[in-house]
């Protein structure tokens, strides 16, 4: 098990730079997560890690040991690819096996490590099958015990679970979970789903045109993000941003209609500056139908345009101050097209952001 | 007319077409094969006798010199040209054309494009017209009548073949196995050889295949540069059949049945990976 550190690490293929000097830390048994949007550079970063791309300056540090130079193979890291990567020639057991027969392990040390990783995942009855003859979900598996029987100082996930449907998608995220719990390595994953990220990170790094936006733990990436980029990639459905002018009396939106500044930021609003409030979809409900409304609220009348019963609770699509705003209704209660609500916004936690910089003023 | 009865007689038309195309292709073939099994009196009479009435291998035992009368051809020899120059040429086009197919399909170069279809337009050019040129070069460097020369011939006749072939089924592979074999301990060339070249052996036998059969059935260029026994292949060879004023078909069609067979075995041996390999490469683009 080791730590692995990343200084200032560029990559550039001729003169268009994909990542831009990236510092991170992940410490031993992390679970970090690498998320973004598609060609954010987390691939690449994680390929890097991995000895997979040439790093064009900066440094990689495993265990402490500097890796830059070093091919893959010498890294003692594991890799699980978003195709598997099972190699097709081969039964499971001998998938399982192969990179301990590559490092000249005697054959009984193979087979015991290959039935402790069988175990570990349930694969014992699928060990003289081939990756033909295995389902996407048994294929994900193998792909993981391939990482697991070599014991690596970190596992390295790229987009695992993108492959699979939306319901094994689920089972293999708390399997993934569970097993690192259970075998408890630092794990470098990359994903561009942000509820993988959620779900399974100690830490999320969100990454955007091959820069770091934010570092942190899920609730404070979800409850605190750096800048509107974050607070629109994370959570779903996305936070509602509203463009608004700060004045004497509050905040103006663009139909004129005025929302009195969250007490938290007062401080930080200079009267003039173009701002956008940021606001979740579960932090606008009509009064009585949301989350606990302890701190301070605005009201706003809303006119239903679409509603999403999704069973527990219902989605509502409305317009406010000339844009499209989500809303939610919580329990079971339905909502026609046309009904009008007087909706709470709970401004205690509703966000604001600099129009101009996108950063949270909160951050400044 | 009832749908069915269309169909029934267009199915008809099908076969009946396929069967004559059949006819036009196979004919020569059984043509050949039958007239090594009778004697030159029956291949040669007028009107023609369709089906052999009596089948003999007098024609064999003659050309390989048992028997009453011989005819004075080496078809030992011949052979064991054919043999020595076809798998030669077969292996060395093999391996270099399964590096050159692996380089097309997996690394980035100056002028990649250039070359590859550089190559595809060197196989473009038609052998004969070859034939001069190399002439004049092998009879300046001492290949004319070696085994040398005409493996050397083969070789640059079959390496764009092969590496296009090859590249195909490389490209099919995908990249990740082997980036995932070298994140399991393996070098580059381990995660080749253990990974990506098993599961291009397909490929590499219908390449394979394809290169051996040319190399067996070449004659234009062969002609031109072998003499004597020291170099001469069997379809050369074909030719001692023929003098001035007679031909003798008979000994001829059994040689040429000698020169089917061999071909025939190997086919059916690699017919598995043959028929994969030509479907796989197919789809590519």
């Amino acid at each position: 098990m080791a730590g692995i550190t990343l200084r200032n690490l560029v990559k550039a293929y001729g003169r268009v730079r994909v990542v831009h000097g990236i510092d991170l830390d992940i410490g031993n048994h992390e679970f970090v997560v690498l998320v973004g949007p598609s060609g954010c550079g987390k691939s690449t970063t994680l390929r890097m890690i991995a000895g997979l791309e040439e790093i064009t300056s900066g440094e990689i540090r495993i265990g402490g040991r500097l890796v830059n130079d070093l091919p893959p193979r010498k890294r003692n890291i594991a890799m699980v690819f978003q195709n598997y990567a099972l190699y097709p020639h081969m039964t499971v057991r001998d998938n399982l096996g192969f990179g301990l027969k590559i490092a000249g392990q005697p054959k009984e040390v193979v087979a015991a490590r290959v039935q402790e990783a069988a175990d570990i995942l349930g694969l014992a009855q699928l060990l003289d099958r081939t990756p033909a003859e295995l389902s996407g979900g048994q294929r994900q598996r193998v792909a993981m015990g391939r990482a697991i029987v070599r014991h690596p100082d970190a596992f390295l996930f790229d987009e695992p679970l993108s492959n699979l449907d939306a319901k094994l998608r689920g089972q293999m995220r708390a399997e993934i979970k569970k097993l690192h719990q259970k075998v408890n390595n630092t794990v470098v994953y990359v994903t561009h789903d942000q509820v993988e990220a959620m779900t399974l990170a100690d830490r999320i790094v969100i990454m955007r045109d091959g820069h770091i936006e934010q570092t942190g733990t899920p609730m404070e990436v979800f409850n605190r993000p750096a800048n509107i980029f974050v607070a629109g990639f994370i959570g779903s459905p996305p936070m509602n941003q509203l463009p608004c002018s700060a004045e004497a009396g509050g905040l103006r939106l663009a139909d004129g209609t005025v929302l009195p500044v969250p007490a938290r930021l007062a401080g930080k609003v200079r009267p003039g500056a173009a701002l956008i409030l940021g606001v979740r979809p579960d932090d606008i409900s009509p009064e009585g139908s949301g989350l606990l409304a302890t701190g301070e609220g605005a009201m706003v009348r809303l006119t239903v345009d679409i509603a999403e019963p999704l069973g527990m609770e219902s989605l509502l699509y409305s317009r406010l101050a000339g844009q499209e705003v989500q809303s939610k209704v919580f329990g079971p209660r339905l909502v026609s097209p046309g009904e009008v609500l007087d909706c709470r916004i709970a401004l205690d936690r509703a966000h604001l952001f600099d129009a101009a910089t996108g950063r949270s003023l909160e951050a400044a | 007319m009832t749908r069915d009865l269309r169909r029934q007689l267009k199915a008809a038309a099908l076969w009946l077409t396929a069967f004559l195309l059949m006819v036009v292709m196979c004919v020569p073939g059984l043509w050949v094969v039958l007239s090594a099994f009778r004697p030159n009196r029956e291949i040669l009479a007028k009107p023609p006798v369709w089906l052999p009435e009596q089948l003999t291998l007098d024609n064999f035992a003659k050309i390989f010199g048992f028997g009453a009368d011989q005819v004075a051809i080496p078809v030992a020899a011949y052979f064991w040209n054919s043999m020595v120059i076809a798998l030669t040429s077969t292996v060395i086009a093999l391996a270099i054309g399964t590096a050159g197919g692996y380089a097309f399909a997996r690394f980035r170069f100056r002028f990649k494009n250039a070359v590859f279809l550089g190559l595809m337009l060197f196989r473009a050019v038609p052998g004969i017209a070859l034939s001069l040129p190399v002439f004049i070069l092998w009879s300046r460097l001492g290949l004319i009548d070696a085994q040398l020369g005409l493996i050397i011939v083969y070789v640059a006749l079959n390496v764009p073949f092969t590496a296009w072939l090859i590249d195909g089924f490389f490209r099919q592979i995908p990249e990740q196995l082997s980036e995932a074999a070298q994140v399991d301990g393996c070098t580059r060339w381990q995660a080749f050889w253990r990974i990506e070249f098993p599961l291009a052996r397909s490929g590499i036998a219908a390449a394979g295949v394809f290169a051996f059969l040319t190399s067996w059935n070449e004659f234009a260029l062969a002609s031109q540069l072998t003499r004597s026994t020291d170099s001469k292949t069997l379809p050369v060879g074909l030719m001692d059949f023929t003098a001035q004023f007679t031909i003798d078909w008979a000994g001829m069609c059994a040689m040429a049945v000698i020169i089917i067979v061999p071909a025939l075995i190997l086919t059916f041996l690699v017919q598995k990976h043959l028929i994969s390999g030509l479907t796989f490469g197919g789809v590519k683009g």
